[in-house]
């Protein structure tokens, strides 16, 4: 306990007496997290955007004339029972026609022809959207398969409007996927880096500190004590980031969420105070990580003699 | 330097375990060669007793400096052994490795103090390093600078001291742990006559109070000044081992 409480007040004595050197790794620290908290806010951004898409991507279950409620709403049952299905919007046939009035309402001939006609020409239909869009292809399987037709699918089904959809629907299939796995690669690549530059720091940083070590070495420390204070201090520098990070966010994504919501189709600096915890869990927790591991690292170099 | 009647009688094992036992610090054929053919020792063979003041001497490149990185196992021998109490120190692991350097104060020709602490600060990490009490630092440490004259100095840095009074504080860093050996690898390369006198009269003290203390240098007054046992290095080989302190190369 002695020793710790040592190790502790060491790293910080050695952190607060080498000024530039480690003002120079929180500095580059800082920029490493601030690009790890930009990748986060821009995958808030492209998960927005995929969901806002996904969102627009439904299929409809057109049903034959004078199908009855009752089946319907049996097969709307059986339907809502898929865990592919997200939600199932039921349109009678009198609410399609009120729909179709409305959106023709200046068109004169469409709705004279309505008008010569005795009864509704319209079906009721199930509007139907599933979690992914990759999934509408098994639930239009479903459809045509015999589960629903022991419900009566197949007799009451006029058409499901998937296959003419079939192939936007691909295309935003594979849009998305390929949007996610770039998106990954492109963090994965750019977190990749900073790593790369932190500890390349940390570890100029402990070389100006070698012949230290190598005395700490002759004096009898043992590993542990001689690492201590540079794992400590790799904590501070991590620490300290994580939070000048944290601060330059609010600003930033301040004058984001003014000036970029429409374009981005997210307020930033809502997302930023609603995940704020979150993020500060993160960079800070990421931040001890990259310094405590980089020290740890560089001064083992250092030991092994 | 083997005596000719063990070898004639075929009996060098037998000096070797002798050796082994009595001496604190043997090197048995100690041979050190830095790739492809730099040979730097050339199978040593030393022994020194505690208590001992043993001044190695020798031409710049004679090979002192690597032995002393031998006897602190900073360096292995290409072949050969160095025994520290009867002990290999270069099988030790990383943990006796430790606990070996514990036994041995070291002082440098540049000083390598941490720069970053003050004197006091110095003296304090070598007893934390330890495992000393926060007591025991609290009571040693301005003793110790009292003793190597730098009670003045405690809260000094290093850089905002002479180069004698460095010196003066690394060998109390190398003496605050009450070693059984002090190694000083040519304490007064750096310092003017008059420092350098005062650090030879400070290794004398600590010899005089029981402390194995062996010195690298090749200044002739200082050895000569010191009048104990002068081994002469040339080229990696044991070329002398005087015991009435004469300085010939």
């Amino acid at each position: 306990m002695g020793n710790f409480k040592r190790i502790l007040k060491a790293g910080w004595i050695n952190f607060t007496r080498n000024g530039v050197v480690s003002a120079a790794a929180v500095l580059v620290m800082t920029i490493t997290l601030s690009v790890i908290g930009s990748l986060i806010f821009l995958q808030a951004v492209l998960q927005n955007s995929l969901e806002g898409i996904k969102d627009k991507v439904d299929i409809t279950i057109y049903f034959t004339l004078n199908t009855s409620e009752d089946k319907i709403f049996s097969l709307k049952g059986a339907l809502e029972k898929l865990p592919e299905v997200k939600a199932i919007a039921y349109v009678s046939a009198d609410e399609a026609l009120q729909a179709f009035r409305k959106k023709h309402e200046n068109d004169y001939l469409v709705i004279q022809a309505l008008e010569e006609l005795d009864e509704n020409p319209l079906n009721a239909y199930l509007n139907v959207k599933a979690m992914e869009a990759s999934q509408y292809e098994g639930i239009v399987k479903f459809l045509e398969g015999d589960s629903a037709k022991v419900l009566g699918g197949a007799s009451i089904i006029d058409k499901i409007n998937y296959n003419q959809n079939k192939f936007i629907i691909d295309r935003l299939v594979g849009i998305i996927n390929g949007a996610q796995k770039l998106g990954f690669i492109v963090t994965a690549i750019l977190i990749l880096i900073s790593i790369l530059v932190t500890f390349n720091t940390i570890r100029l940083a402990i070389f100006t500190f070698r012949e230290e070590i190598r005395v700490m070495r002759l004096v009898g420390a043992s590993r542990a004590y001689i690492r201590g204070p540079f794992l400590v201090e790799g904590a501070i520098s991590g620490i300290l980031s994580g939070l000048i990070a944290m601060l330059l966010f609010l600003p930033a994504t301040l004058w984001l969420g003014n000036k970029m919501t429409t374009f981005l189709g997210l307020n930033l600096f809502e997302y930023y105070l609603q995940n704020i915890w979150q993020m500060l869990v993160i960079l800070l927790g990421f931040g001890i990580l990259l310094g405590v591991i980089s020290s740890f690292l560089a001064v083992n170099k250092y030991l092994k003699a | 330097m083997q005596p000719e009647l063990f070898i004639k009688l075929n009996l060098l094992p037998s000096l070797n375990l002798l050796y082994l036992l009595i001496a604190m610090i043997y090197f048995n054929n100690v041979c050190k060669v830095y790739p492809p053919e730099n040979v730097c020792l050339d199978c040593i063979n030393l022994t020194v007793s505690a208590g001992e003041f043993v001044s190695v001497v020798g031409h710049s490149g004679a090979g002192k400096t690597t032995l002393v990185k031998m006897l602190l196992a900073e360096e292995k021998p290409s072949s050969g052994n160095v025994y520290f109490q009867s002990v290999d120190i270069h099988s030790l692991n990383s943990g006796d490795l430790t606990k070996f350097r514990r036994q041995i104060g070291t002082v440098f020709q540049d000083f390598k103090l941490l720069p970053n602490k003050t004197a006091y600060e110095n003296l304090a990490f070598a007893m934390e390093a330890v495992g000393k009490t926060d007591e025991e630092i609290i009571g040693d440490v301005p003793h110790v600078l009292e003793l190597v004259n730098l009670s003045n100095k405690i809260h000094h840095f290093p850089h905002q001291m002479s180069g004698g009074e460095k010196q003066r504080l690394a060998i109390g860093r190398a003496i605050i742990n009450q070693p059984k050996v002090v190694v000083a690898d040519e304490p007064t390369g750096n310092l003017d006559p008059i420092s350098a006198h005062d650090i030879v009269q400070i290794l004398k003290r600590i010899n005089d109070l029981g402390t194995t203390v062996i010195l690298t240098t090749h200044n002739k007054g200082i050895v000569e000044s010191i009048g104990k046992r002068v081994v002469t290095i040339d080229k990696g080989r044991i070329v002398r081992d005087d015991k009435d302190g004469k300085y010939v190369i």
